[in-house]
């Protein structure tokens, strides 16, 4: 079981160390979209400030996204998903060690570049420190959610726009408790309640999704 | 009592039988109509706060009870469908949902044109308007997801895990909305709350909504009928179906 | 009865524009998806018939 998890883990990451370009373009389209803005409302410090929570949450969604596709899109071109799906260990066992995998690729640089980009912004330091705290507890989500998006949409044309479609709603409750909790911590008021929710909701998708993507796979794949 | 109900979840057998029971609620329907518009327009009172624009709950809220109602109730046939690994209940999941975005859109556009007057703005973001319009799109992604998939039965199956996401995750949805509503004091008319609710409104509001109601009923059992004809073109019943009703080819 | 008049009935009190509209667009809405859905079923059941009288 414990062997499976960890071969299937250490192999995503090292695909995915293989092909840095995939984690450079999640980095450097979090990067773009964060800089477009200002651009195109002005650099007045307040009103960065202001708009910082949630331009920079909304960029980590959509940065977030772009590599959905390609979680189970190789595995189910070569064969090695089917195999997956009749192993003895439990789907959403490995479903969940894929997931990690895409996260400490695609999500976790994302959450340490987003203090950069937040000084941009003039953010003050604890609400960098609320940013990073809450992209931490809110990207696993986003991830785990993602994957069922990911997994119904194998194999179907055009999924690139349905996954965004199928999967962005699903994330509006992370991205209300996420930039709500920088947010509180910007109006002097604590955020822990708002990080409280997130990570409920973040360990809520780790008992659910994997279970939804586990069955979304075994339909996409049939 | 010992139906055989899987005789009549068969498309053939299914297939005239909504034909009998369409026109049954068709007439429900427009029956309740009449009397929910006749209580809606000439006996509600006045709202002495909202003048006459208020008579736009009377489609408003109704429209909105619907689109919640039948998205739980298109997750429930999913949830049927997929446990039972049946073709009838993924079929009425896939009916039932053009009908609840068209509720939702209404809901949209009619809830906007009563903002209008009321709040002086075609959209302000409260929380039912919002949640309203996270739900079209919760809509609009299981009617794509379904057309992108070229094998109905795979495309049941995917439709029908995708709504049961969906129906886990819309209280959360809501309750998030409404947080995040609250904190950012928006609007201090609520749609529900701002008139006092005389009884004849309110009874205004159940006939439209039951009216709403026969109507989808209808309107699913005419689509999943279509569903059956377009999935089954090649069969037997849906041929001799075809050549019995005749008219031009 | 709640109206002097029909003119002040289809006036609503100044918002007949905002009614109406509701109400005529909800009644258009639904009619339409009546109609289009009979339409549906026809080109369904014409289909099914050529392909009936093919063999």
């Amino acid at each position: 079981m414990n062997r499976a998890w960890v071969t299937i883990f250490k192999r995503d990451i090292l695909l995915a160390l293989r092909r840095r370009s995939d984690v450079a373009t999640t980095l450097f389209f979090f990067l773009i979209v964060a800089s477009l803005f200002p651009l195109g409302i002005g650099p007045e410090p307040a009103v960065l400030s202001s708009i910082a929570p949630g331009v920079l949450w909304v960029a980590a969604l959509l940065a977030g996204m772009l590599s959905l596709t390609r979680m189970f899109a190789s595995d189910f071109s070569d064969g090695s998903l089917e195999q997956m799906l009749i192993a003895p260990q439990p789907l959403p066992m490995l479903v969940i060690a894929k997931v990690l995998a895409h996260w400490i690729v695609c999500g976790l640089p994302v959450v340490l570049l987003a203090p950069m980009i937040g000084l941009q912004y003039a953010l003050p330091n604890d609400a960098l420190l609320v940013l990073v705290l809450s992209l931490l507890l809110g990207t696993p989500a986003l991830s785990l959610i993602g994957a069922i998006g990911a997994a119904l949409t194998l194999g179907v044309r055009g999924s690139g726009l349905l996954i965004a479609l199928l999967v962005l709603p699903l994330y509006i409750p992370v991205l209300i408790f996420g930039a709500g909790a920088v947010a509180a911590s910007q109006h002097g008021m604590s955020p822990e309640a708002h990080l409280s929710l997130l990570a409920a909701f973040s360990l809520l998708s780790l008992v659910l999704a994997p279970f939804a993507t586990a069955a979304a796979l075994r339909i996409s794949v049939e | 009592m010992n139906i055989n109900w899987f005789k009549y979840s068969s498309p053939q057998t299914f297939y005239p039988l909504a034909g009998r029971m369409i026109p049954w609620f068709a007439w429900a329907a427009s029956i309740f109509a009449v009397i929910g518009l006749y209580i809606s327009f000439f006996i509600a009172p006045t709202d002495f706060q909202q003048g006459e624009a208020y008579r736009i709950i009377f489609v408003h809220v109704p429209a909105a009870w619907m689109s919640m109602f039948i998205y739980m109730v298109m997750a429930g046939w999913a949830a049927l469908g997929l446990s039972l690994n049946a073709r009838l209940p993924a079929m009425m999941a896939q009916a039932l949902a053009p009908t609840g975005a068209i509720f939702t859109l209404l809901a949209l556009v009619t809830g906007s044109f009563w903002g209008k007057p009321m709040w002086g703005a075609w959209w302000v973001w409260d929380a039912r308007l919002t949640s309203e319009l996270i739900l079209l799109f919760l809509y609009l992604g299981f009617i794509a997801l379904q057309s992108s998939i070229d094998d109905p039965r795979k495309a049941d199956k995917a439709g029908a895990l995708l709504a049961l996401v969906g129906v886990v995750n819309v209280p959360i949805i809501y309750f998030s909305v409404k947080w995040w509503n609250t904190l950012h004091q928006g609007s201090t008319i609520s749609m529900g709350a701002a008139p006092k609710m005389v009884t004849t409104m309110l009874l205004g509001m159940l006939l439209m909504a039951l009216a709403f109601w026969m109507y989808t009923i209808a309107v699913a059992l005419m689509r999943v009928r279509c569903i059956m004809l377009e999935r089954e073109r090649a069969s037997d019943w849906v041929k001799e179906q075809a050549l019995s009703v005749g008219g031009n080819t | 009865m709640q109206w002097s008049s029909w003119s002040a009935f289809f006036n609503m009190g100044g918002y007949a524009f905002y009614v109406w509209f509701s109400f005529g667009l909800t009644a258009l809405w639904l009619v339409w998806e009546v109609l289009a859905l009979r339409k549906r079923s026809a080109v369904a059941l014409n289909l099914a018939k050529l392909l009936a009288q093919d063999k």
